[in-house]
């Protein structure tokens, strides 16, 4: 009688295993079709010719040029006007803040601002930057945009890296004196380097791929820009930041809803392989890097 | 553990300059109190051996003294150093800090280098004047430099425990504060290691005034010259550390160094 | 008074650096603050006008499906019923979790349970990836692979909440499966080895033991990603159809409310009542999201209470 059940729950077991190792393997295809399709399908469709001209509206042969830059340069401005608030935010967090009330409040506020659709975000910049501020659908409305939508990543990432640094290291900068500031921005910033790399660069990762927040903030459009002007207040210039501007993963939205261009399916699938290539170069950076930095700094290498 | 009665005390008369003192001193971590009335009196260029069993209240004390439990815990009660009391709300913590150094129970070195593991302690304390010799020589104080001098420049954390140890006192010496509260420097390291930093400590009370914490009894009888002997929060013997270890005068003083505790 | 004295009584350097930087990281953070408050702030003033300025009921809004606010009906009331939208959104957002869950807990099992060296080795990469596919290539592939393939086998046009959970399904997936991992490996290790030592076999121990321990911590990681779905906008627009229908099967052409608010929001004018009513769908998204946070919060909160 025992004998029999037992036999029953090791039955039982494997085919639960099986099936659970079935399930993964299904995973694991649909990522390596994923990543399969858009390649395969993608790279043919990207040539020198694709990545250094112009896109065009209505007919077909158009390219990624601009898009492409337009990505690289909203991702800049916005790391470059999160990341101080976000580090502050964070360095709030982990070394100042005392349980209490308002830092509890001050927790649930990033997580409700993490939780918020980006679309909701998008929506909000088009309210306040674009129409109140009159930014108008510019680099500069798609960038804050785009600070939100970083903002809470990049908080949680900082306070997360600075706690992931010893309590014993803080008590030896105190004891020599130090203030707490110094302590902080001496020896737990610099120890937290590694961490805070790698979220940086992990969330440029995300911002490069979002459209959501930018298509009613950044615009849907590129006007004619000329990479030979070098005067960011002059209309036509690559540099203006009060220009509106259609990023890469927005071209590819915007191609699939125009329903315009003719040739939009191989454009797309090209522009997805070239999003899909920068963003894993990314994810691998950011390994890399956050691992070479944190060999360095431990002493290892 | 309750048989001891912890109301009565044993503490010697001291006669020597004070480097510093705590009067009625109480350590409260939320609501539970880890310090009891406690009242010593530290001689200058001396050593001063804390001892008890774990939980005793050791470390509360001691970082209690460099203001490091502010925030984590209430003090109460007075701690008398240059005829002030430094533990009043408006003085200045830092300055308390930098001029009464620690040494933790486990080393914490910065994750820079050797030489900048010091280097950094005197340029934020303003002592940017002959940085080398100054590096060298607080090295040297720590018995470390024969050691390290061909590697300043490699990583801290790349030393052994022992060596970091010793690192980390001399990054407090370096910055000559005028007292050197140790936790436990050598509870972590081997016996010749353990030896050196002894051997240190003699050399640095010629400039310091020196408070240990130790669980090694023999440590404790060899290089301090007084004794107290904490037992659940309370300061229940301080006296001459060879009359505390050849006659004690507290039962309970009798029975720890006997090791026949509790 | 000597010098010692004074330095140990007055304020230096190293006091106003600490209280510098204490207030400009409280800034940095109470601008966060301000900014957050002032997003739900304008979204509702804006979401509420279709209730307070053009006076549509707020049932009406929530059960009507009738969707034409440009127009006025024929009892002579705005049209502007967001039903349709309403349930989509929700079909789309269960249907993908439903299909989500039981592969991020196989995942998730595999990688803690069955294979934790090799096995995470193998599959924190593939999570890492699908977490970095970005939402319109995404919706790309669903637009020319989905879409297709639906339409051969159902017939219709393809469009429709069943595209819409499927590509949802897999832009959620790395999401609870992360989630799953963390409440698993939370599981204390002795509560496998009392299990297996009992003579259970190892599925027994998972199902009985380690998945019961984690469930508050597997639901708070579909709740995670059921807002994740909810408030997707993108992709699901390329693949729902968009046309403001109650949808009558899931391959019938929909509409939810990010694909709606995508799809309209740049056809409307501020102020006039088809414009407040896309607003009203981003108040009902955003009310939304802070529910999803407030039952992953409960949600949590009972986990600890058990432990
Ligand atoms: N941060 C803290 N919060 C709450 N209670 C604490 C904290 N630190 C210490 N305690 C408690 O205070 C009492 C004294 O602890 P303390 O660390 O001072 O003992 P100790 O004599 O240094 O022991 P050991 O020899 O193990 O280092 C103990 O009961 C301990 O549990
Ligand atoms: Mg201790």
């Amino acid at each position: 009688m025992k004998n029999s059940v037992n036999k029953k729950a090791e039955h039982a077991n494997q085919i639960a295993l099986l099936i659970i190792k079935a399930m993964v393997g299904v995973v694991v295809l649909i990522l390596m079709a994923l990543l399969g399709y858009i390649l395969i399908t993608g790279i043919p469709n990207v040539s020198w010719h694709f990545l250094t001209s112009p896109s065009k509206d209505f007919g077909a042969g158009g390219g990624i040029v601009n898009e492409l830059f337009n990505s690289v340069y909203i991702l800049i401005i916005t790391l470059v006007i999160s990341c101080p608030l976000a580090l502050g935010a964070g360095i709030y967090l982990a070394e100042f803040a005392k349980p209490s009330f308002l830092t509890n409040t001050m927790r649930t506020t990033i997580e409700v601002l993490s939780s918020l659709p980006s679309i909701v975000i998008g929506l909000f910049g088009y309210l306040v930057l674009v129409i109140k501020f009159q930014f108008d659908f510019s680099i500069i409305s798609g960038a804050f945009a785009l600070m939100f939508v970083n903002i809470p990543l990049l908080t949680r990432n900082t306070e997360e890296s600075l706690k992931a640094v010893s309590h014993s290291q803080r008590e030896a900068g105190w004891a020599l004196g130090l203030s707490k500031w110094r302590t902080i921005l001496k020896i737990i910033l610099p120890a937290a380097v590694p961490g805070l790399v790698t979220g940086i660069i992990l969330s440029a990762g995300r911002i490069f791929g979002e459209a959501a927040a930018l298509i009613f903030t950044a615009g849907q459009s590129t006007p004619v820009i000329s990479y030979a002007n070098w005067n960011p207040f002059s209309s036509t210039s690559f540099l203006n930041p009060m220009r509106p501007t259609e990023t890469l993963a927005v071209h590819i939205w915007k191609l699939n809803t125009d329903g315009i261009t003719p040739d939009a399916t191989q454009i797309s699938s090209g522009a997805s392989a070239v999003l899909i290539i920068v963003i894993l170069s990314i994810i691998l950076l950011s390994r890399f890097l956050g691992n070479y930095l944190y060999k360095k700094m431990s002493g290892t290498k | 553990m309750n048989k001891y009665t912890l109301s009565e005390n044993y503490l010697t008369e001291i006669t020597d300059p004070i480097a510093i003192e705590t009067k009625h001193l109480n350590v409260f971590y939320g609501k539970k109190q880890a310090t009891f009335d406690a009242n010593l009196k530290f001689p200058k260029h001396k050593i001063t051996a804390l001892i008890g069993a774990s939980g005793s209240g050791k470390s509360t004390f001691l970082r209690s003294l460099n203001r490091l439990n502010d925030e984590i815990a209430t003090v109460t009660g007075e701690i008398k150093y240059q005829d002030i009391d430094i533990n009043r709300k408006n003085i200045n913590v830092y300055e308390v800090r930098r001029q009464i150094g620690m040494v933790f129970q486990h080393p914490n070195p910065f994750a820079k280098s050797i030489y900048e593991n010091i280097a950094f302690a005197l340029r934020q304390n303003g002592m940017t004047d002959n940085l080398d010799q100054r590096v060298e020589k607080s090295l040297k104080d720590a018995a470390l430099w024969d050691e390290v001098k061909d590697k300043l420049t490699t990583s801290a954390l790349s030393l052994s425990g022992g060596q970091q140890q010793r690192l980390c006192i001399a990054r407090a010496i370096a910055v000559q504060p005028d007292i050197l509260l140790m936790d436990e420097p050598t509870s972590a390291l081997d016996p010749i290691s353990s030896r050196k930093i002894e051997t240190t400590m003699q050399e640095l009370k010629k400039n310091y005034t020196i408070i240990i914490v130790t669980h090694n009894m023999q440590q404790a009888a060899r290089a301090s010259d007084l004794t107290a002997f904490f037992h659940l929060g309370h300061v229940i013997e301080y006296n001459r550390t060879k009359k505390l270890f050849t006659t004690p005068k507290m039962p309970a003083t009798e029975d720890y160094i006997s090791g026949h505790f509790g | 008074m000597n010098k010692m004295q004074q330095r140990l009584l007055h304020p230096s350097k190293a006091t106003r650096q600490d209280r510098f930087g204490k207030t400009i990281s409280l800034i940095c953070i109470g601008f966060i603050m301000i900014l957050t408050v002032s997003i739900i702030g304008f979204i509702a003033i804006h979401g509420l006008a279709t209730f307070f300025e053009n006076h549509v009921s707020v049932m009406q809004f929530i059960f009507s499906s009738n969707w034409n606010p440009g127009q006025l009906g024929k009892n002579g009331q705005p049209q502007v019923g967001a039903f349709a939208m309403i349930v989509a959104s929700f079909a789309v957002t269960l249907l993908a979790a439903i299909l989500a869950t039981p592969f991020a807990i196989a995942v998730a099992l595999y990688m803690t349970e069955l294979a934790p060296k090799r096995g995470a080795k193998m599959l924190q990469p593939v999570i890492e990836l699908l977490v970095g596919i970005p939402s319109v290539v995404y919706g790309f592939i669903g637009l020319v692979v989905i879409v297709p393939a639906i339409r051969s086998v159902f017939g219709g046009t393809g469009f429709g909440i069943l595209a819409g959970s499927i590509v949802l399904f897999v832009m959620i997936l790395p999401t609870i499966t992360s989630l799953t991992i963390d409440s698993l490996q939370q599981v204390p290790d002795h509560y496998r080895k009392a299990s297996l030592a009992l003579g259970a076999t190892k599925w027994q121990t998972i199902y009985k033991v380690i998945l019961r321990a984690a469930l508050p911590g597997i639901l708070t990681a579909i709740v995670f990603g059921m807002a994740r779905a909810f408030g997707e906008a993108l992709a699901v627009q390329m693949v729902i159809g968009n046309a403001a229908l109650t949808p009558t099967s899931l391959t019938s052409p929909t509409a939810t409310l990010t694909s709606q608010l995508t799809s309209q929001m740049g056809d409307t004018i501020m102020g006039t009542l088809p414009n407040n009513a896309l607003w009203s769908l981003a108040l009902v998204l955003l009310i939304m999201s802070v529910i999803f946070n407030l039952l992953i919060k409960v949600v949590g909160k009972r986990g600890e209470m058990k432990k």
